[in-house]
């Protein structure tokens, strides 16, 4: 800079109108500004919406439909929708909405529980990474990459090839793939803490490592960690549905909406019984499709800078 | 130039080896005998106790596990992953006859993602907050979130069974001999729908990338040069947001073969996805042990090429 | 005097943000005359570089014109298609940019992107003939090796050079003006001296009228012809430099010059101007500057009634109510403009320092 400067500096938070407009961020807090983003966001409204809905049918699935989702009744299979059987009965003779309900429960607990592993995962390598530095770090780093790379359902299938497929698994495996997004974000968040001043202060009165990462990082971590782990429940319910549908996931005679399609496999099926296939279908994509909304409204909520981003 | 290859290519030898490890240990952990991984099934059967004991010792069953690692792993180096139990034919036969169908899938529609992506994502970003732009991000988004078997099944619905335009399954028709115009009829729904799966998130990164490189200062510099709007969009703009797609592009393409397993077994697609499928449903351990190792080589090499490919695509990285 | 050849009438700049209108340029008029320099002078925000924009209509969304006209060689731009405005973009007009590390294209080598300049406006031009042009402007701005430095990518430049290649892609199809708009702010203080008196030349060569763009008082003194001096998005004072210097008439730029170190008197305290720019989107009642002048000390006029620029003097004029209680107070410093015969000079060192 030159000698001869004559913008004085301005006081932190009134920045001076400049020709690209700046904002005017004074009398709100953070967390309502998000809060107004995300309702004004008529997508991600609508996706809340469908959300909260699937979640409640799902969890109130005994109330909605009175058949047992696993009971068969060979009197009354591959019947065409009707009044007794909205949605009609797949090849068993089972209520295919019963079944749809039910199956939500189990899709969107393996899709979050997954989501978790994944989050817990990545909070601790990311905080690791984040506040040892140095070969840790890049090794943390180089791994992320490293497992990123390799597709869950390809180790899903796999590992069910060898071991035989079940629940449990296809919950470790996706998490196992799926932490290093939120590793990265946990780590650039420690990194950039790392610099301030609290976090400085709080080392140098001696504070223990795991004490700083749960006293500070956590908290702070929190909201762009949320965003990831929106957006991860969504790929892991495809995941999950994708993998039932291959036969490597969730078990018959218990109802995922994958498994639902797996019967679905054979072109008459397909042609004269679209009631057995198009109902899991369309609640796996519009489950899918809510989740990724109100993701994405999150993200642009929490940091509107990184508008439409990619994944 | 050289450290860094010689670098990333420790690595990732590193990690392929770890894969191994963590395959061979799996094979051990999988139900039955290891020895029926290793040998030839018919052989087995009229061998009886006293040749399965033989082999054993000759296979080297009886070491220590370090010691039979080393040499399951020299062995599949030289190419031998053993024998399928269904076909009873080597793995590597096995799997290299179902590559071809599989790049072929792959290839199309990784074709398609890249001109669907380039195309709307610029649009997009063009006309930012426009119709278009809403409609595109609606539209990738809901690629992104529809399941693609589920995609297929509607798509054999309608094409197939209902308009009665496009074949459902395979890759021929079986007694046609249509040669390449019909693989091309059978090719279109499944590459269009595994492409499709790719187009969204492409979309997404070209869109943001290029709506980022719009606003850089030397676009406006070219702007005040009196370029086109086309001009500084394509020449100038889209150059630079197509540096980091290159390496997107090969972090996706181990994905999109997660997508192709997927892809193949909708539409009897006779590759390795489909493969993988039926030989687990057979328990056939050597072919999905050997489709590990396969895959585990594409995503290193992947990652390998995404590296590289950006040092050379990209002026300011120096790896002299 | 002769026809101007660009006179802005009345520009006004709208931006539309989260918060409401903001008004970057409110009714601004000034004239650059063929082969003179004129200054213009403000702190950030102030608007300069949006009327630069303006005329050469680059506002884009969310930004627009609202009001006034740009006449620049007896049409008026506002009106002009955007065919026109192309030919004017590059070709008549030639546009340099503060920071010149980002104002180039990273993954184009220099020499195409002034051959893309060239070629843009002389369509006839074969590629070889470009290359042997661009090679020629490379080592008429004193780019060493240029026939190597051609092929070069600009993050294989220096700071310096980059500026250098960004003039030579400005004076490439010898405008009649040149917009710089802080076109030494990015550099390093050594390498400021050098640029500037580039500048100098290269205007001075092709005789091309110019816009120079600056927060910097030293910048101004070094090169201009007149001055404009904005505040809040509109003009408070313009006249000629030795007027500006030596005789200001509005408080705003004596607050300037008394901000400035080596302009004000040897062993005076520095004064800097106290407080902020006001905020566009709620700019003060009356003169924008009254806030923080000196003068006003809270006068009712000041607060309600907009001032107008009116003449003060030859060619001189300001918007200040109370201009006349600055005659004959002058800042006491010496008077910069002679420095403009001094070519690499004291002046010009002391001013950059």
């Amino acid at each position: 800079m030159t000698a001869v400067e004559l913008t004085p500096p301005s006081p932190a938070g009134v920045p001076p109108v400049p020709a690209t407009p700046a904002r005017k961020v004074s009398h709100r807090s953070p967390a309502r500004l998000a809060l107004r983003r995300f309702t004004r966001n008529r997508l991600a409204v609508v996706g809340a919406v469908v959300l909260v809905a699937v979640i409640v049918a799902a969890l109130a699935a005994p109330l909605l439909t009175p058949y047992d989702p696993t009971a068969v009744d060979l009197g009354a299979f591959r019947q065409a929708p009707s009044g007794a059987h909205l949605l009609g009965t797949d090849s068993s003779g089972r209520d295919v909405l019963t079944r749809l309900l039910y199956a939500g429960r189990v899709s969107l607990s393996v899709g979050l529980l997954a989501s978790l592993v994944a989050v817990a995962i990545g909070l601790f390598f990311g905080a690791i990474a984040g506040l040892v530095g140095g070969f840790v770090d890049s090794v943390v780093m180089r791994a992320t990459d490293i497992v990123l790379s390799f597709p869950s359902i390809i180790v899903v299938v796999v590992l069910a090839g060898i071991l035989g497929p079940s629940v449990t698994m296809l919950v470790v495996v996706m998490g196992a793939t799926n932490w290093p997004t939120a590793a990265r974000v946990v780590r650039g968040l420690v990194l950039s803490l790392r610099e301030q001043e609290y976090i400085a202060a709080a080392r140098a009165a001696g504070a223990r490592t795991g004490w700083i990462l749960m006293r500070h990082v956590v908290p702070a971590a929190l909201a762009p960690v949320s965003v990831v782990a929106t957006l991860l429940v969504a790929s892991t319910v495809l995941n999950e549905a994708a993998l039932s549908f291959l036969g490597l996931g969730v078990q018959p005679p218990q109802a995922s909406w994958g498994n639902m399609l797996n019967d679905a496999q054979n072109l008459t099926l397909i042609r004269t019984m679209p009631w057995m296939w198009l109902p899991p279908g369309l609640a796996i994509a519009a489950t899918v499709l809510a989740v990724n909304f109100v993701g994405d409204g999150l993200r642009d909520a929490v940091d509107p800078r990184s508008g439409g981003g990619a994944r | 130039m050289l450290a860094f290859v010689f670098r990333r290519l420790l690595v990732n030898v590193l990690v392929f080896f770890a894969v191994s490890v963590g395959v061979f240990v799996l094979v051990r952990a999988a139900p039955g005998d290891p020895i029926r991984v290793m040998v030839d099934p018919v052989q087995m059967q009229t061998g009886g106790e006293e040749f399965i004991a033989r082999k054993r010792a000759e296979l080297g069953l009886d070491d220590p596990l370090p010691v039979q690692y080393a040499a399951w792993f020299k062995r599949a180096l030289t190419g031998d992953l053993g024998t399928s139990y269904v076909s009873h034919r080597p793995v590597t036969e096995v799997l290299t006859e179902r590559l071809g169908p599989t790049v072929l899938l792959m290839g199309t529609a990784l074709l398609t993602a890249v001109v669907l992506g380039l195309l709307v994502g610029t649009v997009a970003a063009v006309r930012r907050n426009s119709a278009v732009d809403y409609g595109a991000t609606v539209l990738s988004l809901a690629t992104i979130s529809v399941p693609s078997f589920f995609l297929g099944i509607a798509a054999i619905y309608l094409f197939s069974l209902t308009l009665g335009v496009l074949p459902s399954a395979g890759m021929s028709t079986p007694g046609g001999g249509g040669g390449s115009s019909d693989i091309l009829r059978h090719l279109i729904l499944p590459a269009g729908i595994l492409g499709l799966s790719l187009a969204g998130p492409l979309t997404r990164y070209v869109r943001s990338g290029l709506i980022g490189e719009l606003g850089a200062d030397y676009a406006r510099t070219a702007e005040a040069k009196g370029a086109t709007p086309r001009r500084v969009v394509v020449r100038h703009a889209l150059r630079n947001a197509l540096i980091p797609l290159i390496t997107v592009l090969m972090i996706y393409i181990p994905q999109l073969f997660g997508g192709a397993v997927i892809v193949e077994q909708v539409f009897a697609w006779p590759g390795m996805g489909q493969l993988v499928v039926s030989s687990i449903a057979q328990l056939d351990y050597p072919v999905i042990v050997g489709f590990a190792l396969y895959i585990s080589l594409l995503v290193l090499v992947c990652n390998l090429a995404a590296d590289l490919l950006y040092a050379v695509a990209d002026p300011r990285v120096s790896l002299r | 005097m002769a026809e101007p050849l660009l006179a802005i009438e009345d520009l006004a700049v709208e931006f539309r943000t989260e918060d409401g209108l903001v008004r970057a340029v409110d009714r601004v008029s000034y004239e650059v005359h063929p082969g003179e320099v004129v200054g213009l002078v403000g702190e950030s925000g102030s608007g300069k570089s949006v009327t630069a924009m303006s005329v050469l209509g680059l506002i884009r969304q969310p930004g627009r014109i609202a009001g006034g006209s740009i006449r620049f060689r007896g049409r008026d731009l506002r009106t002009a298609s955007e065919r026109e405005m192309r030919a004017v973009r590059g070709g008549e007009i030639g546009m340099i940019f503060q920071d010149p590390m980002t104002a180039l294209n990273p993954v184009m080598t220099v020499g195409a992107q002034i051959v893309e300049a060239l070629r843009l406006h002389q369509r006839r031009m074969s590629g070889a003939a470009a290359r042997k042009r661009a090679v020629e402007l490379l080592s008429l701005v004193g780019v060493p090796n240029p026939d190597t430095r051609f092929g070069q990518y600009p993050h294989e430049y220096s700071g310096g050079m980059r500026q250098r290649a960004m003039i030579a892609m400005a004076i490439a199809n010898d405008p009649v003006l040149i917009i710089a708009d802080e076109p030494t702010t990015a550099l390093d203080v050594t390498i400021q001296a050098q640029v500037l008196r580039l500048l100098r030349t290269a205007q001075r060569e092709a005789g091309s009228a110019t816009i120079l763009i600056t927060h910097d008082l030293g910048v101004i003194a070094e090169l201009a012809d007149r001055v404009v001096v904005m505040y809040a998005g509109r003009v408070v004072e313009h006249g000629d430099v030795h007027t500006i210097f030596s005789a200001p008439r509005h408080p705003y730029t004596v607050g300037l010059m008394g901000s400035l170190p080596n302009l004000a008197e040897q062993g005076a305290p520095l004064r800097p101007i106290p407080g902020s720019p006001p905020s566009l989107l709620d700019p003060p009642g009356g003169c924008p500057f009254h806030p923080r002048c000196t003068l006003s000390q809270g006068r009712q006029r000041c607060r309600v009634e907009r001032p107008t620029l009116i003449a003060v003097g030859a060619a001189h004029a300001s918007a200040c109510h109370f201009h006349d209680e600055l005659a004959g107070v002058a800042p006491g410093v010496p008077v910069p403009g002679a420095g403009a015969t001094d070519p690499a000079g004291g002046t010009e060192a002391e001013a950059l320092r």
